[in-house]
């Protein structure tokens, strides 16, 4: 591989840091461009690896646009970054979102140099997270995202932005705590720390039992997921953060959790996964159908947005730990469906709130005749929230149900499956309540004047939905490569 | 015929949608006709080529069209393919909505004229045409699945079309979450079905249902759950609710939507499925008894109502609780027949409906009256539609309502009887409405604040369509005389025209059922136009009874105060938010706390001092000494 296509998406929005940091005086305007130019290169980069990705039978298996450089021979940890059908998407997912979140982030006007700086550090930090296949470096990464994090929340957040951020950090800092335990545990027991030369493990003298460090490292990623019961730092930081943050919060930082399921816990321990899938599984439809009822009771939008993840990181969960090769490419692309639906989703309370000023649902109403294209995309983003086919809700739902149906992993199965369903019902309620309050009903005299969506704001939508759209009428388009990460774990799990 | 005919069917209206939202409403808002020509155009094609397939598959070995399919998702085992199933049942469903749906368009051309959302309402049109028909042709589950909620989606944005009226979006809303209910069952059963046969197509699953591989619980499970579709999308007992309030929506719409062909989907499903149904009795006894149960029930309600569109809807449901009793006693061809010429006589009257809307301003027909002499078109054409649906020989209901009778006679004394009951009801309710409506003297219109309306026959563009539509009310019928259209549905014998036409007079069944319907029409006479017996009196005399039909049997209380509001929301929601709240997110916090408490406690300790910390070292020494002396 001659040119660095991996370290080149990792490192561009780092390099517009640089930039920034070394513009004398820069203008509000010209630090956007610069954020939105380095992290538009960034994602026409990972789209031409999606292009360039070999799709072939021979390929599966294989990591590919690898690259490896010795980094602390000490320890034998390497500078590893590589992509396959599990990580291409994510990657995609978040160059995706992170160029959305500049337009999301244009009419910031708080210390922008400060705040793009942070910005684009989530993106790089986020970005390595997918494409590390060495644990430290995983590790590292996973790290470095909460510092960009816990500033954007506690300088540009509103409300209880001290209290939020705080939360958010040490809740992830207890789950990394746990995480690192377990990598320390397995790096004792092999002595290696290559994320794709431990699949299946099996040594006869681990350190402390297999199950003990799958759910030292599980733990971790079922914070980032979150999984009911370790929700709650979510909907305070949802709704503290400021927008773009909250796009890419949902979009992408809660996929490191699921994809660190898929990577580390599914396909180190294949064995322990299946035997704990049981309990797992359940607490997965716990999770929709608790998320689904508590989302019921909102009346802040953000907040409401944000309850609805936790019900739909559910099925993530469900797809996961059902572990077939359709549940498990359903997870995967449940995940992306998800990353771009709340994208949209809380990138639409951010227009609202910007031009209403008001999130709270029982203050809103009529506000279709005043925004008819906020409302036409927040609809759009809704429906495809509540799985309605032709979007990418309804391909990444429909295929993971089908694939938990026709599990045999996990004994009943079937009824957890039909219990996840029946939160689709749940679903359209909440959706649609909020929709008819935010939008439907006689016009409001307050919201007289209040404008609608401009240009950059429309750019930034409408490609939220073209996405939406896209996938949902083809899903292929992604699960053609998906299905081909999935396939040697599933052949690891042996069923 | 080129493969890609049928596909154009499907694809024209898609264009239209496309063209119209996407180029027209953006570019062309002050030409608002254009988009009205646009969707004509794309469904006057759409049913000129549906044609052409039906005469295609009427000539077909096996009345069955082999198209190609596309491979659309392949995941290891798992594949689904993009494609079209063309029989007999197809070809009816495009002729209905293709005609039915060209006829709408036409009228509302006049119906939504000067309406600011004239490209919404037609974008949404086209867009529900093309999924009707998609849903129509599919020949694989998961791709009838996305057409129906397809349907479901255009249904709640067209329901809630004046978005501004709040009743017209809870209305909406509450079709969509009604609907979904069942469109649960049917998920469920598309799952259960790929578990057990690891196959979506429908005409594999028909030959595993009829080779006895798919049996037993099995079978009957998917069975009960495709109906429980049905159920909500055709506004059967228990999930009938949603139907009456969608008539919030603009009446073009009810008429397509909301009485000939979304709601007609339910039945349809069944009748694609049906060889599931078949090899499994519970199943088909399930939906026969809904279907009973629903004509006379549904039918109950609309004695009393007085929103002419209520009236209908009510009627609606009743019908096709109809169609289910004819699937679930006769067979596909019964329950098709029936729903082939409903959609002609109930489009017409829901089209009577709004042409008298137009006129007078209101839906309440205790506001209208005398219109007979102003509105001759629309009189005309309603009372056609009014005698159809009453099953008034010779027009087309007869000849449906008689299959089905005679079917459910021979199937079961009890749903026979109620039939019976229910043809009564339906020919008293109707001309309720007439003699209510097109009798009389004229009693003022709406009493809205823009003074009194002077009612007036609709324009051509509106009476033209309902012509078209009170011919084929009559005629549509006469196609099954023979038994030809039973024949091309796959089961029946074909006899003479003359000797069907007038043979079926000599049989008991259809002249008792006339009988009833004559008994009906005489009693909505005595009570509305002659007067022999005032209204006000029956109701009084039977006051509870009234006013359970009037509140509905309370079921919208009992779903959505009780149910919704008071179990759900209010409770199980409201406790797991409460425990959220306090347990779950209070357990972090409490995490918190208490370490920041430990904390505080323990910096107490770090006091300064060095004497402290000597002395704490001389203890902590002392006491090491101690416990080895003691136990080392």
């Amino acid at each position: 591989m001659d040119f660095g296509y991996l370290t080149a998406i990792l490192f561009l929005p780092l390099a517009g840091i640089i930039v920034i940091a070394l513009l004398p005086k820069p203008q509000a305007r010209t630090i956007r461009l610069t954020a939105l130019t380095f992290t538009l290169a960034s994602f026409i980069l990972s789209i031409a690896v999606f292009c360039l990705f070999d799709r072939s039978a021979g390929a599966i298996g294989q990591m590919q646009f690898e690259e490896k450089i010795s980094w602390i021979p000490a320890i034998n940890a390497f500078y590893h970054l590589g992509v396959d059908g599990l990580s291409l998407p994510m990657v995609i997912l978040m160059t995706f979102l992170g160029f959305l979140a500049v337009l999301v982030s244009w009419k910031i006007e708080l210390r922008p140099r400060e705040y793009f700086i942070w910005l684009l550090l989530l993106e790089t930090s986020i970005l390595g997270v997918f494409c590390s296949l060495d644990l430290v470096l995983f590790f590292l990464f996973w790290e470095l995202e909460l510092i960009p994090m816990y500033f954007l929340i506690s300088i540009w957040g509103s409300g209880r932005k001290e209290y939020a951020a705080n939360k958010y950090l040490i809740y992830t800092l207890v789950g990394s705590a746990m995480m690192l335990a377990g990598i320390l545990s397995i790096y004792f027991t092999t002595g290696s720390l290559g994320m794709m030369g431990l699949c299946g493990l099996s040594v006869a003298s681990p350190v402390i039992p297999f199950a003990a460090m799958f759910f030292l490292l599980f733990i971790g990623f079922a914070i980032k997921l979150p999984m009911v019961p370790l929700h709650t730092w979510l909907p305070d930081a949802h709704t503290n953060a400021p927008t773009a943050v909250s796009v890419i919060l949902a979009g992408a930082l809660l996929k490191m959790g699921g994809y660190g399921m898929i990577r580390l816990c599914v396909s180190i321990f294949p064995e322990i996964a299946l035997r704990y899938a049981p309990l797992l599984v359940a607490l997965a439809v716990v999770g929709v159908l608790y998320g689904a009822a508590v989302t019921m009771r909102q009346r802040d939008l953000k907040r409401l947005i944000a309850y609805s993840s936790v019900s739909h990181m559910g099925y993530v969960l469900l797809g996961i730990f059902a572990l077939s090769q359709i549940s498990l490419t359903g997870a995967v692309l449940q995940m992306f469906s998800h990353g771009v639906i709340t994208g949209l989703l809380f990138a639409m309370v951010g227009l609202v709130y910007d031009k209403a000023h008001e999130r709270n649902l029982d203050n809103l109403g009529g506000l279709a005749r005043r925004m008819p294209v906020i409302t036409v995309v927040f609809t759009v983003a809704g429906l495809a929230s509540l799985g309605l086919p032709g979007t990418c809700g309804f391909a990444a739902e429909f295929i993971t149900f089908v694939g938990c149906f026709s599990s045999t992993a996990v004994g009943g199965i079937q009824i957890y499956t039909l219990l996840g369903v029946l939160g689709i019902v749940l679903t359209a309620g909440y959706i649609l309540w909020m929709l008819q309050k935010v939008f439907y009903g006689s016009p409001l005299e307050k919201y007289d004047g209040v404008p609608d969506a401009d240009n950059i704001e429309k750019v930034c939508i409408f490609s939220f939905v073209a996405v939406i759209m896209l996938i949902g009428v083809y899903p292929a388009i992604l699960t053609d490569v998906i299905k081909m990460g999935i396939m040697p774990i599933v052949k690891l799990i042996g069923l | 015929m080129p493969h890609q005919v049928p596909w154009l069917i499907f694809l024209l209206p898609l264009f239209s949608f496309i063209l119209v939202s996407f180029i027209l409403r953006p570019f062309f808002n002050h030409r608002p006709k254009l988009g009205g020509y646009v969707t004509i155009a794309a469904i006057g094609t759409a049913c000129v080529l549906s044609f052409w397939v039906v005469a295609e598959v009427f000539g077909a070995p096996g009345h069955k069209l082999e198209i190609p399919d596309i491979q659309w998702l392949l995941i290891s085992d798992f594949s689904i393919h993009i494609g079209l199933m063309i029989d007999s049942l197809t070809a009816v469903m495009l002729v209905v909505v293709t005609v039915v749906s060209l006829m709408v368009q036409i009228y509302s051309q006049g119906y939504m004229e000067g309406d600011p959302g004239y490209h919404r309402y037609y974008a949404f049109m086209s867009l529900f045409t093309a999924c009707m028909l998609g849903l129509v042709m599919a020949d694989n589950l998961v791709f009838m699945y996305l057409f129906w909620e397809g349907v479901g989606l255009c249904s709640y944005l067209l329901i809630g079309f004046w978005f501004h009226k709040p009743s017209a979006a809870d209305a909406a809303k509450k079709a969509f979450i009604v609907t979904r209910f069942g469109d649960l069952g049917f998920l469920a059963a598309i799952l259960l079905l790929f578990y057990t046969t690891g196959t979506f197509d429908i005409e594999e699953l028909h030959g595993l249902a009829i080779a006895g591989v798919l049996a037993g619980t099995t079978l009957t499970w998917v069975a009960i759950g495709i109906f429980a579709g049905a159920v909500g999308k055709s506004a059967q007992f228990p999930l009938h609710v949603w139907l009456p309030d969608a008539m919030e929506g603009p009446t073009p719409v009810s008429s397509l939507i909301h009485a000939a062909t979304m709601v007609a989907a339910g039945v349809f499903l069944v009748a694609r499925m049906y060889p599931l149904f078949e090899y499994s009795e519970v199943a088909l006894t399930t939906v026969a008894v809904i279907g009973g149960f629903t004509a006379i029930f549904a039918a109950s309600m609309g004695l009393v109502m007085t929103d002419i569109k209520r009236v209908l809807a009510y009627s609606t449901i009743s019908q096709l609780g109809y169609m289910m009793l004819g699937l679930g006693t006769g067979g596909i061809a019964i329950g098709m027949f029936h729903l082939f010429n409903h959609a002609f006589f109930k489009c017409l009257l829901f089209l009577g409906a709004g042409s008298v809307n137009h006129s007078t301003g209101t839906f309440d027909i205790r506001e209208m009256g005398g219109l007979r002499k102003v509105m001759p078109w629309t009189y005309a054409t309603f009372l056609i539609a009014s005698l159809s649906i009453a099953g008034i020989w010779p027009l087309s209901g007869f000849w449906s309502k008689d299959e089905i009778v005679v079917s459910s006679f021979a199937n079961n004394p009890i749903l026979f009887y109620l039939a019976m009951i229910t043809v009564f009801m339906t020919a008293f309710y109707m001309f309720r409405v007439i003699f209510l409506t097109f009798g009389g003297e004229y009693r003022g219109g709406a009493s809205s604040e823009h003074g009194s309306h002077e009612p007036h026959e609709s324009s051509r563009v509106m009476v033209i369509p309902m012509v078209v539509l009170a011919v084929l009310a009559v005629f549509s019928g006469w196609l099954n005389v023979t038994g030809a259209f039973g024949a091309f549905m796959g089961h029946g014998e074909v006899c003479g025209f003359a000797e069907g036409f007038f043979g079926i007079l000599t049989h008991p069944l259809p002249l008792i059922s006339l009988l009833l319907a004559g008994l009906g029409i005489l009693l909505a006479y005595a009570m509305y136009s002659a007067k022999w017996v005032s209204a006000e009196a029956v109701g009084r005399a039977f006051r509870p009874l009234y006013t359970l039909l009037y509140r509905k049997y309370w079921f919208d209380e009992l779903y959505e105060k009780v149910i919704v509001v008071r179990v759900l929301v209010d409770g199980l929601c409201a406790a797991l938010d409460f425990f959220d709240a306090r347990v779950v997110d209070g357990a972090v916090n409490g995490v918190g706390d208490g370490t920041a408490a430990a904390g505080n406690a323990l910096r107490r300790v770090q006091t300064g001092q060095l004497q402290v910390y000597v002395m704490a070292i001389a203890v902590g020494v002392v006491a090491i000494a101690v416990f080895c002396y003691l136990f080392g």
